[in-house]
């Protein structure tokens, strides 16, 4: 595989006994570590959460423990005979976040931040640029597509990651490194990035190193899967060299292991974790919230001078019922508000028209519009699970977060342990929120507000991201709770995820569509 | 920020802006009088329409600022040792002729020291200046390319604010209640937010190492170029300038601070 174009020599990766312990952790975040990437391979890196996949690929890229006095490096790894640390640019990242993949605020400026950094000459550097946007498909040959000053602001999830990808490629690595580059993306954002990602590859021949945990994506696009071991320990398991569990192609890996990955959370190719199926017990319904003709925008009414001006609506003149027992799933492209809809249904955010209006039984005595409610009288009636879990943490300890809620009502405190141990917490019981895996933050997320016995549950995204244990356990509980009489409103995009919950569906269009949205009966 | 802004101030170098608004504010800052603010002020709404600002644009951007010159004047006027006939007496409140000519000098000045950089801001793009002041003040690139990217974190703080704020209500942080609740909530908020941005800059400072930020010499993609419109800018501030202290001298109105 030693293709040659663009400038770019594809890079090799040697670890021997390689093993890494952050600063202040005790134990190592990965350890014992074989592996041999030959220039040009193209490999996906699985395996559960915890087992250092992260911790290797910043190291490939040089920027592991710059700051890091007390951190601890056992044996070698090595890109190109040499440690990663002194070769810049030889490796690009994108990590999962995309808000923190865009540099500067227009769309050039960000792709050459690199190239500027590695000392390009100027005239080069425009040359690459455009390449680089080409490679990615956010510009087209002629010109056409995003203009160089375009705001990075205004980029899409899946366009800002493409965006960190062109500028990576602008720096012409040997070595292209991803850390879950499509984790919180909606799936048409996934397709985007993989397809990019593949083109690159196809143009300029770079070793590829990617972190993901949704198999079906990648295995198309990879030549290799190296499955790590879990944990740290290094110790027990496999077949295969010390730290590695499992190593080959992914016909071969996947057919071998299958069991084995599914036990370790991963999504493999056709296979959908079994869960809790819905009782059907929806024997009345009762509506606990009216959406009536409801205009929707995050931002409130602006000032200019004196006058006051509302905001443009994302949405208008969308209705819907919150039934208990029921699912209700909002689903649309990105941008159309699904998730500004969701907070609006949730009294959180005060609709710019239209009324959200409670039922006499779920408002049990406090008025009927869930926005005046005070935050003690919502969290008992209407829950809320926000997309990044980390927003909603209030204390510095895993119990302490589980008995906020139930402090602040003054009952429900004998709830808690229960629901710990329901949702796998009562190990990390005494931990830091902000510590944990995504798996169990999220986890914690879901619990903290049901702690408060909310009789309706609006989630955003709860699935992105999530490992297919976790995903598993997540719709599992959720179809309890549905069967239990309460109200599930999900924002998400994915679909496994609305079939296991049943219910109906309530999509969104582009703010384009003059439509308000239309609602589907209960699927099957 | 600025999409095709097409005014002629900002094509101009941002460093050559910078150079003739300080001028003018440091000029303007020497002396506390009534006329060489009025004349500044004059020129400067004269010479707004080249950053292609309108005065509905302006009154809109700047009515805090404008807003707050009002009331430091009239503080001034109210506070100040009096001089000359009295105008208003109501209790320990009075305004005389001289502390209104004060307070008026400070409303104007207020306003003249305010105006130029409003002017600065709303023709220059913070990329621009960044390439200004590395490549033609030769700052520190670090510095000035680490300011930038923070700048953008800045403008996302404000969504994830309210984000965090309905978060924080979600969990039953309530914003209601006697104002040592509120300030407890806001003070819990304000906290959610600073987390947040530490590790939001955490991961940002990991994508620019990764992209081979921070050592050794590196090149511009961007040059910052001074042109013709420079030196008339340059020009234009001294002139600006002087022309203030001039006329209050003529008019026997500049009254040196220091």
């Amino acid at each position: 595989m030693e293709v040659r174009s663009r400038g770019v020599r594809p890079a090799a990766v040697v670890a021997r006994g390689w093993g890494w312990r952050h600063a202040g952790r005790s134990t190592p975040a990965i350890t014992g570590l074989d592996l041999d990437i030959g220039p040009g391979e193209r490999v996906l890196l699985l395996g559960p959460s915890g087992s250092g996949k992260s911790t290797l690929l910043h190291a490939l890229a040089g920027v592991l423990g710059d700051e890091e006095d007390d951190a601890d490096e056992q044996g070698s790894l090595l890109v190109d005979g040499l440690p990663p640390r002194g070769q810049r640019g030889r490796a690009g990242l994108v990590q999962q976040d995309p808000e923190s993949q865009v540099v500067l605020s227009r769309v050039g400026d960000d792709v050459a931040f690199g190239a500027e950094n590695l000392a390009v000459p100027r005239e080069q550097i425009w040359e690459r640029v455009s390449e680089a946007l080409e490679d990615v498909g956010l510009r087209n040959p002629g010109g056409r597509g995003l203009a160089l000053d375009h705001p990075t602001s205004k980029l899409s999830g899946g366009q800002k990651q493409r965006l960190a990808l062109a500028g990576i490629l602008a720096m012409r690595p040997g070595l292209i490194l991803l850390d879950e580059p499509t984790a919180n993306l909606d799936p048409a954002g996934v397709l985007e990035v993989r397809d990019a990602v593949g083109r690159c590859l196809d143009r300029t021949g770079a070793t590829l190193v990617v972190v993901e945990h949704r198999v079906a994506v990648w295995k198309d696009l990879v030549d290799r899967i190296v499955v790590l071991q879990p944990g740290a320990a290094g110790a027990g398991g496999g077949a295969g060299t010390p730290g590695v569990l499992l190593d080959g192609p992914p016909e071969v890996v996947l057919a071998e292991a299958r069991g084995l990955l599914v036990e370790a959370g991963i999504w493999v190719p056709g296979h959908v974790p079994a869960t809790r199926p819905r009782q059907h017990g929806s024997r009345t319904t009762q509506t606990l919230v009216t959406a009536d003709s409801v205009a929707v925008s995050r931002e409130r009414p602006r000032r200019s001078g004196f006058r006051k001006i509302p905001p443009v609506p994302l949405q208008h003149d969308v209705s819907v019922l919150v039934q208990a027992g029921q699912a209700l799933t909002i689903t649309g492209p990105n941008g159309a508000g699904k998730s500004t809809f969701a907070l609006t249904l949730a009294g959180l955010l005060e609709p710019v028209a239209g009324r959200i209006t409670a039922s006499e039984d779920l408002a049990a005595g406090a008025g009927r519009t869930p926005f005046q409610w005070k935050a003690r009288t919502l969290i008992q009636r209407i829950g809320t699970v926000f997309q990044e879990p980390e927003h909603q943490f209030v204390t510095g300890r895993v119990r302490d977060e589980m008995l906020f809620g139930p402090r602040q009502l003054g009952r429900g405190e004998e709830r808690v342990d229960e629901l710990l141990e329901r949702l796998r917490l009562g190990h990390v019981s005494d931990a830091n929120p902000y510590t944990l895996s995504g798996g169990e933050k999220r986890r914690l997320s879901v619990a903290t507000v049901l702690a408060a016995h909310p009789r309706v549950l609006v989630l955003d995204e709860p699935t992105f991201g999530q490992d297919a244990t976790t995903w598993a356990e997540l719709a599992s509980f959720l179809s309890e709770l549905l069967d239990d009489g309460t109200a599930v409103v999900s924002v998400t995009h994915d679909a496994e995820f609305n079939a296991v919950l049943g219910g109906s569906e309530l999509r969104l269009e582009s703010a384009e569509v003059p439509a308000g949205g239309s609602v589907s009966g209960d699927r099957p | 920020m600025l999409p095709d802004n097409p005014a002629v101030l900002s094509r101009a170098n941002p460093l050559a802006k910078l150079a003739a608004v300080v001028i003018l504010s440091v000029v303007l800052a020497l002396s506390i009088d009534p006329v060489s603010a009025a004349v500044a002020l004059v020129v400067e709404l004269a010479i707004f329409p080249l950053a292609g600002l309108t005065l509905g644009l302006l009154w809109r951007r700047a009515w805090p600022l404008i807003f707050a010159a009002a009331v430091g004047g009239w503080s001034t006027a109210i506070i100040a040792a009096d001089s000359g006939r009295v105008l208003l007496d109501v209790g320990i409140w009075s305004i005389s002729e001289g502390s209104l000519a004060l307070g008026l000098g400070f409303f104007l000045r207020g306003l003249a020291i305010a105006l130029p950089a409003i002017l600065l801001m709303s023709c220059t793009d913070p990329t621009d200046l960044a390439d200004a002041l590395a490549q033609k003040a030769k700052l520190p690139h670090r510095f000035v390319l680490g300011t930038l990217a923070a700048l953008r974190l800045v403008g996302l703080m404000a969504e994830e604010w309210q984000t965090i704020g309905m978060a924080r209500r979600a969990r039953g942080v309530g914003s209601q209640g006697s104002p040592l609740q509120k300030i407890k909530a806001t003070l819990g908020q304000s906290f959610g937010l600073l987390v947040q941005s530490i590790r939001r800059a955490t991961r940002l400072a990991t994508t620019m190492e990764a992209r081979g930020f921070g050592a050794g010499p590196r090149t511009w993609a961007r040059e910052s170029t001074y042109s013709p419109i420079d030196i008339w800018v340059l020009l234009g501030g001294l002139a600006l300038a002087s022309a203030a202290v001039t006329a209050a001298v003529a008019a026997g109105t500049w009254n040196f601070v220091l």
